[in-house]
Order: structure tokens, then C-alpha cells, then sequence
């Protein structure tokens, strides 16, 4: 039983030089306790796709059942099941981390107490503990990417997704959080659906893959799968496949040596 | 749940507001300059009201701190925006009518607030009017602050960047001063100003807060005040929670 399932899934955005289609029609599912890469170039339909699933925007043609509930009839039941972390995340730099966990935990309809719990063990479990009466803005890089996760959290989601997590983090902060993405599926079963451009970290994260190009969805598989499939070996990278994939490799190369 | 949401969302907003001293008093200064500098010109002339012109004058100043005030609360949309914070929100099942509402109602109370101060300010200067007409006109700039909120956090929900959001509201928020009789009552006006000024919203609630300002709460002035202030505050509600309901801003 798919724990995200979409059937066409498509957005056209009206624009004054005519219509866009951002997203043409995407099928794919999800198991339940699934991690997912969703890859695809710039402007392939990563964040519609993604801001559709999460009901901030409708689709404009299409079906999707996210964790039971049907994004269009339901949406209010795929906001209380799922949780969202954008790109920029979404904190008030002025508000304290605790005042951040605890008003989210509230909007999410937690009680106060239950709220200023649930905000003490996320900060424990994601060493936010001793910053929590700091200023948002106060944060470091790492520790603002933790804090908008524990965000995401804090109403125990069923399925958490994730727009480009460990963009602009270093590499220390980056494998904290591939830990953290491992435990949440391995200790809780949550399923992550994650957007990336880091193919090094689809590879290491990811259990499947799914790769999405001038808005289908145009390859999918596990990292191995894909290396074997279209770069020709499982010890190919990722990148090959990608590429091979997407079809803009590098431009092929000029045989006469540059003159130096 | 509506008003479990309501009260989250105001609350989130109050507490920021009550750290910044800055944003509690910043509101009043432009008033408060009118009131010292232009309040005392008024003192001999004839205004065609019964009261001192202090009665003329100050209902008009606090109508302009909620009109200024609160047409450039979209502002903190736009910022909200910019950061995620909105769409962090939006994506929780609360309210979208909490969300628009929780924070119209801060402004509404901050811009009574202000008014308060205002109108202390103004005793000191030299107003006297009955109380009860001083509290029926905190109630209209409660009522226009909410209204204005609304549509001004609806405006920007539809803009990108605050270089498209502050110019149309100054062009928008000026005229209305000018033209609703802020200043001046609209009794001194030309006839095709006085005929300009009645399609202003603003016009009637400043009438009626005039009339609450030398006691007379019975006139016709005070029922179309009324009248429009609700009605207006109905239309900018609805309006606002429709741009919030819609998903993609």
C-alpha cells in the first residue's frame, strides 16, 4: 500500500505570455518508511510537484492521495498527517526557538503543554537544547536547517518532505543530517520524500530514486538500478546516469588539443 | 477551532509587537506632529462644528493613524513571504481565515492603542469631549484599522516585492486623507468636492466620530458612520480571507 500515490498529476500556471507547464503529468508512489530522491535539473517541476503535494498549491489536473487523504477533496487531513520543510525554511528571526517549536506544535493542535514537551525532546533529539531560548536569527547555518526540521516534526508526521535540506550546509552539517533522515525513518518509520542536486547524498540517502525532467517523471529505480540501466555498471556514478538521463552532458569534446 | 486559531495567531503577533517599542510607538509620530503643529492654526477658525476645533480636529488625526497605519500592514506579509514563515504556516491545517484574522485584530488593537496615546496627548493640548464619544471613536478606528489590515494583507498576498506594494498604497492611502476631510471637514468643501468625498468610505466614520466628539450620538451622521464602517469592514474581511483561502500566493 503506497503511502503517496499520484496519477497525472499536473500544474499549468497562466502567465501574460501564455500558458506554463510547470508540472505535464506525474505518476509515481511511495512506500510507506521510504526514503525518496526526487531529482531533475533546475526548473524540471521539483518544488511544484512538492508544493502541490503539500496543498500549497492546487493542481490543475491530476489526482494524488497523500498519507490516505486525497489532495484535493482533503486537504486539511494531508496537512495534519504530513510535514513541510522549505528551501528557506521559515522561521521568524526575531521569535525564540522555543517560541518558534511551541507556536507551530499549537498550530499544528497540539496543547500548550504538549507543544512545550514535544519542543524539549525534538531539541534534545536534534541538539537544538541549548539554543532554545536564542533568537532565531541567532542560528548557525546547521543549526537553523535542524530547527526547521524539528519544525516539520513536531506533530509526529507520517510523511516529511524535504526541498533541498542540505543546500548551503558544510559537509559536517550535511552528514548530521543524512543521521537524522536515517533515524527518523529507522526509529519512527516515517517516510521522507527529499528533493536534492547533491547526487552524492541521493546516493547515500536515497532508497529510490526519482528522476523528473521538463515536468514527467523520466526515469525511476534504485541508485544501483539506475547506474546499471543507463551508465552501464553499478560502479558508474550517479552523475553519468543523471546525465545520460537528463541528456545534457557536457558538450562533447574537441579532439585537436588546445594549442598552448 | 476557529477561535482557538484566531487567538494563536493574534497571540503570535501580539507578543512581537509588545518586544518592539519601536513598532507600539513609531505609528503616532506622524499624527502627533499634526497635532502640534497643525492643531494649534485651527484654534480661531470657523469649522462649521459646535465643539472647539480640538473636536474637529483629533478624530480626524486618529482615522489617519489607523488609514496610514494599517494600509501598510501587508508589509509584514510580503516579509513573511520572503522568509517562509507564511507558507510554514499554510502548510499546518490551521484556519486560513485564523491567519488573516489573528493578525488584522493586532493591528486593529495596536492602532487603538496609538489612539489612546493620541488622544492623551490631545487632552494635554487642549481637547475636552465626553468620554463616551471618545470610546465610540476608538471603536471606529478599531473597525477601519481591521478592515484596511484586511485588504492590505489580501494586496500583498498578490505582489512579489514591497517596491510594487508601497507606492499603490501611497497612492491610495493620500487621496483617501485628502479626500475623506481628515484635516478639515468636508463642510468647508466646494460642492464637487463634497460630491467627490462622499464616494470616500472614510468620509462617513469621520462625520460620525465628529458628532461623537461634541456628544451628539443620535444623528443621522453616526448611523451612516455605522452603516458603512460595517459594511465596509464585512467586504474587506470577505475579500481577504478569499486571497488567503487561495492556495499558490
Amino acid at each position: 500500500m503506497a503511502i503517496i500515490s499520484t496519477a497525472g498529476l499536473a500544474r499549468t500556471f497562466q502567465t501574460k505570455r501564455g500558458p506554463v507547464e510547470a508540472v505535464r503529468g506525474i505518476d509515481l508512489t511511495v512506500r510507506p518508511g521510504e526514503i525518496l530522491g526526487f531529482l531533475g535539473p533546475n526548473g524540471a517541476g521539483k518544488t511544484t510537484t512538492l508544493r502541490m503535494l503539500t496543498t500549497l498549491l492546487a493542481p490543475t489536473g491530476g489526482a494524488a492521495t497523500v498519507a490516505g487523504c486525497d489532495l484535493a477533496r482533503d486537504p486539511g487531513g494531508v496537512r495534519e498527517k504530513t510535514g513541510y520543510v522549505a528551501q528557506s525554511g521559515g522561521v521568524d528571526p526575531t521569535i525564540s526557538v522555543r517560541e518558534e517549536l511551541v507556536t507551530q506544535g499549537r498550530l499544528y493542535r497540539l496543547t500548550k503543554p504538549q507543544a512545550a514537551a514535544r519542543a524539549e525532546e525534538l531539541a534534545g533529539q536534534l541538539h537544538l537544547t541549548e539554543l532554545l531560548d536564542r533568537k532565531c536569527a541567532a542560528l548557525s547555518g546547521g543549526q537553523r536547517r535542524r530547527l526547521d526540521i524539528a519544525m516539520g516534526l513536531m506533530h509526529r508526521p507520517e510523511v516529511l518532505f524535504l526541498d533541498e535540506p542540505t543546500t548551503g550546509l558544510d559537509p559536517g552539517s550535511r552528514a548530521d543530517l543524512w543521521d537524522l533522515v536515517r533515524r527518523l525513518r529507522d526509529e519512527y518509520g516515517t517516510t521522507v520524500f527529499l528533493t536534492t542536486h547533491y547526487l552524492d547524498e541521493a546516493d547515500a540517502l536515497a532508497d529510490r530514486l526519482v528522476i523528473v525532467d521538463k515536468g514527467t517523471v523520466v526515469a525511476e529505480g534504485t541508485p544501483s538500478a539506475l547506474k546499471l540501466t543507463y551508465a552501464g555498471s553499478v560502479d558508474a556514478t550517479l552523475q553519468d546516469a543523471f546525465l545520460a538521463i537528463t541528456g545534457r552532458g557536457p558538450a562533447p569534446q574537441d579532439q585537436t588539443p588546445v594549442a598552448v | 477551532m476557529l477561535l482557538h486559531d484566531i487567538a494563536l495567531v493574534f497571540g503570535r503577533y501580539a507578543r512581537q509587537t509588545l518586544r518592539s517599542r519601536f513598532q507600539m510607538l513609531f505609528g503616532i509620530l506622524m499624527p502627533l506632529l499634526y497635532l502640534l503643529f497643525f492643531g494649534p492654526l485651527l484654534t480661531d477658525l470657523p469649522l462649521g462644528s459646535h465643539g472647539s476645533s480640538w473636536q474637529v480636529l483629533v478624530p480626524g488625526l486618529l482615522l489617519q493613524l489607523g488609514l496610514f497605519g494599517a494600509a501598510f500592514s501587508g508589509f509584514a506579509v510580503i516579509i513573511e513571504k520572503q522568509t517562509g514563515v507564511l507558507e510554514r504556516m499554510r502548510v499546518t491545517p490551521v484556519s486560513r481565515l485564523a491567519l488573516l484574522l489573528g493578525r488584522v485584530l493586532r493591528d486593529a488593537l495596536l492602532f487603538v492603542f496609538q489612539s489612546v496615546l493620541l488622544v492623551l496627548a490631545a487632552m494635554a493640548m487642549g481637547l475636552r469631549a465626553p468620554l463616551a464619544g471618545v470610546l465610540i471613536g476608538f471603536a471606529f478606528v478599531g473597525l477601519l484599522s481591521m478592515s484596511l489590515a484586511a485588504l492590505s494583507c489580501a494586496f500583498a498576498m498578490t505582489v512579489q516585492t514591497p517596491v510594487e506594494f508601497g507606492p499603490v498604497i501611497n497612492s491610495i492611502a493620500m487621496p483617501s486623507m485628502l479626500l475623506s476631510g481628515l484635516m478639515l471637514p468636508m463642510a468647508l468643501a466646494p460642492g464637487w468636492l463634497d460630491v467627490l468625498s462622499r464616494f470616500m468610505p472614510v468620509r462617513y466614520l469621520v462625520d460620525a466620530m465628529r458628532d461623537a466628539y461634541v456628544g451628539e450620538y443620535a444623528t443621522s451622521s453616526m448611523l451612516y458612520g455605522v452603516i458603512v464602517a460595517l459594511c465596509f469592514a464585512t467586504l474587506a474581511v470577505t475579500v481577504g480571507t478569499r486571497v488567503f483561502r487561495k492556495a499558490g500566493a
